[in-house]
């Protein structure tokens, strides 16, 4: 616990605990993770985000970084990217993939579904106009395939066009998302104990 | 002899059966039963004197050609075929109580189909036993080595991998401390029961109720998916107890054999307790890896089948009938030996072999699992009547409470231990789904009949047997209204959709990114990793030619757009196909605008098609029906885009969906009923070639500018309202529902 002490005081933490739900411990941790990748600056930017290790292998990299660096996620209803966040934009953007806490309410749960179908939809939503739009699909298909080692442009093109058609003459809204129970499937264990040493 | 003739006379009555009903036919299944029952007992009387009149024709042929008798144009020689023809007789008999329920409907909306069964096996075991004759007993050996196999491996194979490995830490917990719990529970109290004196059991000691227990505290995977199949219950619950009904096999061994020798010897050590847990480890990992290892060669080999597409399917049942039989031989856990190498195997298998032979596989496996649930529990009736009973009051009525206290108790005491580690917690109602539906089955009594044979044996038995009908019949029957009244959850109707598929992955990706930044490995990332090296190095040498690179999403997309195919041709193809009703348009894109976004869709999806006959490596002669889906697939792709440009000309929220044809696939794990015969491979032959060279590849020209514009059109807006209240959701469209997208997942390794 010493190293808390070192770390902005208490006064804050209750403060972004009571925003984010995250406990005391878990933002600790969270904490000493933004040191890691901040190199013990205040603030984070893209690159250091590119110099985790393990990302390199995932194809929606990109987009997950952008997704630190978007102004629609720091709920506080603001548009456009900015350049580094802050420690409690970094929590603040955690915080969308907590698992929702057992007492909570119907209400609390519709709540944090569609935080999290917001977050996901501003992932896809790359030219920040509210819309997702058929080359933006697209995109997404292609950035899945690009990993793959096909550079199958043209049938991603056809996937996703499928998958519009489909979305087109089944629902409109939540992309078919209904049922897929997002509030537990979209998110990750936050630990209280710190990992952090384990890891690059 | 009689029994034929009441075959021939069910069968001519069961193809006139429509007319028939249903009461009737109800009458003419009974007495064709008793005809067939007395004929198969006559038989049996016929056969010792056939073996006699055998035994002076043969003496008397040996005669004749010494005394030049007439030459018997016609002679009887029963004992020749007694036995496979007998065999044949069951599982002829088991077929029609099959059918007869299907075609009597009420009563199989009440009753499931098990208790019906054991309710005629115990008939035809009456019979037979009124009839003088001895009925046969369900062996043991007939029942692990012939009629279990074929379940457990069906049930593997198509094991939900997704739903199964996110649930393994509950599952393993319920298997086995849940198990555990159970054995010593019963065995514990059941001891204690036996020191009352009024129940006159002194002579049961400690270990023989230990051993008891061990047999009869194992949740039977063949029951739970007899009733659990029926009522057709949540994905997660339906994993949970399926799952540990299957674990809990690896268990029930150990504890069984250990017992046993205990039981025999007498006295429990120390050294003798604790090889039982080096045992437990042993037993299930080594039954594990036996699975795995021919799971792996039958996938090796599957890579060299297309030289002879037709014995495709053997090798995956030997292979994975011979990893159960290996298990056994070294008393390792036989069942998970099966489910390891079913799971192992199915990716790359699917990968490799025809689309032919994977129907076969699939519905032969449906077919034997069939027959040996219902041969199961029909001889399960025929045994309660033939077996010798020692009905003990007390004993009985005792193990009965204490199986369902315990149950109760454990999963209450477990879920209460779980739910602190799982995100989806378990509620008071999954918890009791969870209890009710510990059912007992074959399994416990052929291990009670593999017992010496003693007077505490037959008290088992019977023991056994009432808990087994008690949870068959009166669980069995009330689980389905009390899942009714409870609200439980039901399974999903399964909407297989790309969209689905794209956002599983896509949400894959990003939890294992969000991992990675947090700085913590945890299941996602783990699950990456797998997937990368089954990427990298697995499916390479284990997936024949270039699908060893084909990515998961593009093979799922395929495989949705071959079944699409198939379902085309198969209800007559695009003539069946309404004409959309032009809705109102509130945008309109120019002609010469409309024209190019067809040419691209067209070419687009026609690159698609290329790409799938380029995966054909079909050798066998081409039918005319495989012009058929070409044909159809060309046709579709024409009224793909012919409404890819209407979707794309109106909003979003239209007022009117068009009314498409209503397809309903059911789940790849159940099998497809066809109108017409069973509908051909659907991966084109070599004629399609010339369809390819009509259409001409339209140039890909930047089209950043023209399409913008037209995808402005398309644009769905996201609403944070549900709009979709009168939506059909049956409007399925081209990327149709094709298998459960649970089932299918196994491209990557862990999906």
């Amino acid at each position: 616990m010493g190293a808390l002490q070192s770390l902005p005081g208490r006064p804050e933490y209750s403060d972004l605990a009571e925003k984010t739900g995250f406990s005391f411990e878990q933002i600790g941790v969270l904490h000493k993770r933004f040191k890691q990748l901040s190199h013990n600056e205040e603030t984070l930017r893209r690159d250091h985000f590119n110099e985790i290790h393990d990302l390199a292998f995932n194809p929606i990299r990109a987009q997950i970084i952008e997704a630190f660096f978007d102004r629609r996620n720091f709920h506080q209803d603001g548009e456009g990217k900015v350049q580094e966040i802050g420690f409690e934009e970094f929590v603040v953007v955690m915080s969308h993939f907590r698992p929702p806490s057992d007492h909570m309410t119907e209400e609390q749960r519709e709540k944090t579904r569609r935080e999290k179908l917001r977050f996901l939809f501003n992932m896809h939503d790359t030219d920040n106009d509210g819309t997702i739009t058929l080359e933006e699909y697209r995109h997404v298909v292609e950035e899945l395939l690009s990993r793959s080692g096909t550079l199958e442009k043209e049938t991603a093109k056809c996937i996703a066009d499928a998958a519009m058609l489909e979305v087109a003459s089944i629902s409109v809204g939540h992309m078919l998302l209904d049922g897929f129970e997002i509030e537990s499937r979209m998110t990750i264990r936050f630990l209280n104990m710190d990992t952090t040493t384990l890891c690059k | 002899s009689s029994s034929s003739s009441g075959l021939s006379s069910s069968s001519n009555s069961s193809s006139g059966g429509r007319s028939f009903r249903p009461a009737e036919n109800g009458l003419l299944c009974l007495s064709f039963l008793v005809f067939f029952s007395r004929g198969f007992a006559s038989h049996d009387v016929v056969s010792e004197k056939s073996s006699g009149t055998i035994q002076e024709d043969s003496h008397s042929q040996a005669n004749s050609t010494a005394h030049k008798k007439t030459f018997p144009v016609l002679s009887f020689n029963y004992e020749h075929v007694r036995t496979p023809f007998e065999i044949s007789l069951w599982i002829l008999l088991a077929l029609f109580m099959k059918l007869g329920f299907h075609i009597i409907p009420t009563v199989s909306h009440i009753v499931p189909e098990s208790c019906l069964l054991i309710f005629v096996g115990l008939l035809v075991g009456g019979i037979i036993k009124a009839t003088g004759e001895q009925p046969p007993v369900l062996d043991s050996n007939l029942f692990f080595l012939y009629l279990l196999p074929p379940i457990i491996l069906d049930a593997g194979y198509f094991l939900p991998m997704r739903s199964f490995t996110e649930n393994i830490g509950t599952i393993l917990m319920f298997a086995v401390v849940g198990t555990l719990w159970n054995v010593f529970f019963i065995g514990g109290m059941m001891y204690a029961v036996c020191q009352i004196d009024a129940a006159e059991l002194a002579h049961v000691d400690l270990l023989s109720c230990l051993l008891f227990g061990s047999i009869i505290s194992a949740v039977d995977p063949v029951s739970v998916l007899a009733v659990f199949e029926e009522i057709h219950i949540n994905e997660l619950l339906h994993i949970l107890v399926f799952g540990e009904s299957l674990l809990n096999d690896a268990v029930t061994v150990v504890l069984y054999h250990l017992f046993k020798e205990f039981a025999h010897e007498q006295t429990i050590t120390v050294t003798g307790a604790i090889l039982g847990v080096i045992s437990f480890f042993v037993v299930s990992l080594g039954g594990v890896m036996v699975g795995v290892i021919y799971g792996i060669v039958g996938a090796f080999t599957s890579r060299f089948t297309s030289y002879s597409r037709v014995i495709e399917p053997l090798f995956v049942f030997l292979y994975s009938y011979m990893a159960y039989l290996s298990a056994e031989i070294f008393h390792l856990s036989g069942i998970m030996s099966l489910i390891a190498c079913g799971v192992i195997m199915r990716p790359y298998v699917e990968a490799n072999i025809s689309h032919k032979s994977y129907t076969t596989v699939k519905y032969f496996l449906k077919m034997w699992s069939s027959v040996s649930d219902t041969l199961i529990f029909i001889f399960l009736g025929v045994s309660t009547v033939a077996g010798p009973h020692t009905w003990n009051w007390i004993f009985v009525i005792f193990t009965v409470i204490f199986c369902l206290v315990s149950r109760v108790l454990g999963v209450i005491g477990l879920t209460a231990f779980i739910n602190k580690f799982r995100i989806v917690k378990l509620t008071k109602k999954d918890q009791f789904i969870i209890a009710y539906g510990g059912l007992r089955g074959a399994i416990a009594f052929s291990l009670g009949f593999l017992l010496d044979n003693d007077e505490i044996k037959n008290l088992f038995l019977t023991a056994i047997i009432t808990v087994i009908f008690f949870t068959v019949f009166v669980q069995g029957m009330t689980i389905r209204p009390l899942v009714e009244l409870l609200a439980v959850k039901k399974k999903k109707e399964s909407k297989e959709s790309i969209n689905e598929e794209i956002h599983t992955q896509f949400l894959d990706h990003l939890l294992t990114g969000i991992e990675d930044i947090c700085g913590h490995y945890g299941h996602h990332h783990w699950k990456d990793k797998l997937n990368r090296f089954n990427k990298t190095y697995v499916k390479r040498w284990l997936i024949a030619g270039e699908r060893s690179t084909e990515p998961q999403l593009i093979s799922f997309y395929n495989k949705m757009e071959l079944k699409q195919a198939m379902m085309m041709v198969e209800s007559g193809s695009a003539a069946k196909l309404p004409t959309i009703v032009p809705a109102r348009t509130a945008f309109s894109i120019s002609k010469s605008r409309e024209e190019e976004i067809r040419r691209l869709l067209r070419a687009n999806l026609q690159k698609t098609r290329q790409r799938l006959r380029s995966y054909s490596r079909y050798e066998l002669l081409n039918d005319p029906l495989e012009d058929n889906i070409s044909e159809a697939r060309f046709r579709k792709q024409r009224e793909m885009e012919r409404r890819m440009s209407h979707y794309l000309t109106v909003p979003a929220n239209r007022q009117e969906t068009p009314p498409v044809r209503k397809v309903f696939f059911q789940p790849e794990h159940k099998v497809y009923t066809y109108d017409d015969s069973e509908s051909p491979r659907g991966r084109a032959s070599p004629s399609c070639a010339d369809d390819v060279s009509e259409l001409k590849e339209t140039p890909e020209k930047p089209d950043q500018s023209s399409t913008p514009r037209a995808n402005r059109d398309a644009e769905l807006k996201p609403k944070e309202q549900d709009d979709q209240g009168d939506q059909l959701k049956v409007s399925r469209c081209l990327s149709d529902p094709g298998p459960n997208p649970e089932d299918d997942e196994d491209s990557t390794f862990l999906p």
